[in-house]
């Protein structure tokens, strides 16, 4: 599976398309954290938006990622998560923790920007 | 894969091995569920119960299949699926059922998840002889 990942400003972006198997969402994982690193990025937003399920591999593996980018001092923010995905989320007990999520990308890109800049 | 909508009696059987299988079981899944004029959160419910399934088997079994069938209750119908396999079975079942238990050090949110998710659940598994989950989804 081919996943475009997309560099605006200080943001990286991914968007996920179809039914990853759980071996292409480590590869995602490992080049969205490739990309943060060697573009000193300060944020991700990943767009699930196109996943049929969220199961407790997906879930863990997007909170290890969000883990990973932040020891890096970038701010990982899901978006998209389908109505239906986010029900049976709940049902199975699944939680993303302290990972932030936004409704689109557009909302995400915009809580990464309202973000306190350290640095600036 | 795409996977194609079968006749209704059909049965469906999915070998399953590697990650890739865990992901056309969930999509086979789904697409009996959407012949069945299941709603969306209900065929989304069931692929996420059918991907917890078939992950236990490739990762503590290696190796098992995952039928589905369409069911006729009366007056209602359903999906039913069973994840069979002959890998290292489970000492202590109703520990398993617990939520927070793992044997390998992952969420250990699977069976009990797997429970909320369907309206039915039975488990028969021993050590050493293998584990056959089985699962109903009703129509409301």
């Amino acid at each position: 599976m081919d996943i475009p990942i997309l560099k605006q400003g200080q943001v990286v972006i991914a968007t996920i398309r179809g039914s990853p198997t759980d071996a292409e969402l480590l590869q995602l994982r490992a080049a969205l954290i490739q990309q943060v690193v060697r573009l000193r990025s300060t944020g991700v937003v990943l767009d699930v938006a196109a996943l049929d399920v969220m199961d407790s591999f997906a879930t863990r593996t997007l909170r290890d990622l969000a883990q990973m980018t932040r020891l890096r001092g970038a701010e990982t923010v899901i978006v998209g998560i389908q109505p239906e995905v986010a029900f049976a989320m709940v049902q199975m007990g699944l939680t993303l923790e302290q990972v932030p999520t936004a409704l689109d990308l557009e909302e995400g890109l915009a809580y990464l920007a309202r973000r306190p800049q350290p640095f600036a | 894969m795409t996977a194609r909508p079968k006749a209704a009696d059909e049965e469906i059987r999915v070998q399953i091995r590697t990650d890739r299988d865990i992901v056309a079981a969930r999509q086979q899944g789904r697409s009996m569920a959407v012949t069945l004029d299941f709603t969306p959160t209900d065929a989304t419910l069931l692929a996420t119960a059918i991907s917890e399934l078939a992950r236990n088997i490739v990762k503590y079994a290696r190796w098992g299949e995952i039928r589905l069938r369409v069911i006729n209750g009366s007056p209602r119908k359903g999906v039913e699926v069973v994840a069979r396999d002959d890998g290292p079975g489970i000492a202590d079942v109703k520990k398993a059922l617990r939520d927070g238990f793992s044997t390998s050090g992952s969420l250990g949110l699977g069976l009990p998840g797997v429970m909320r998710l369907m309206d039915e659940f039975e488990i028969e598994s021993a050590e050493f002889r293998g584990t056959t989950v089985t699962v109903r989804k009703w129509k409301p």
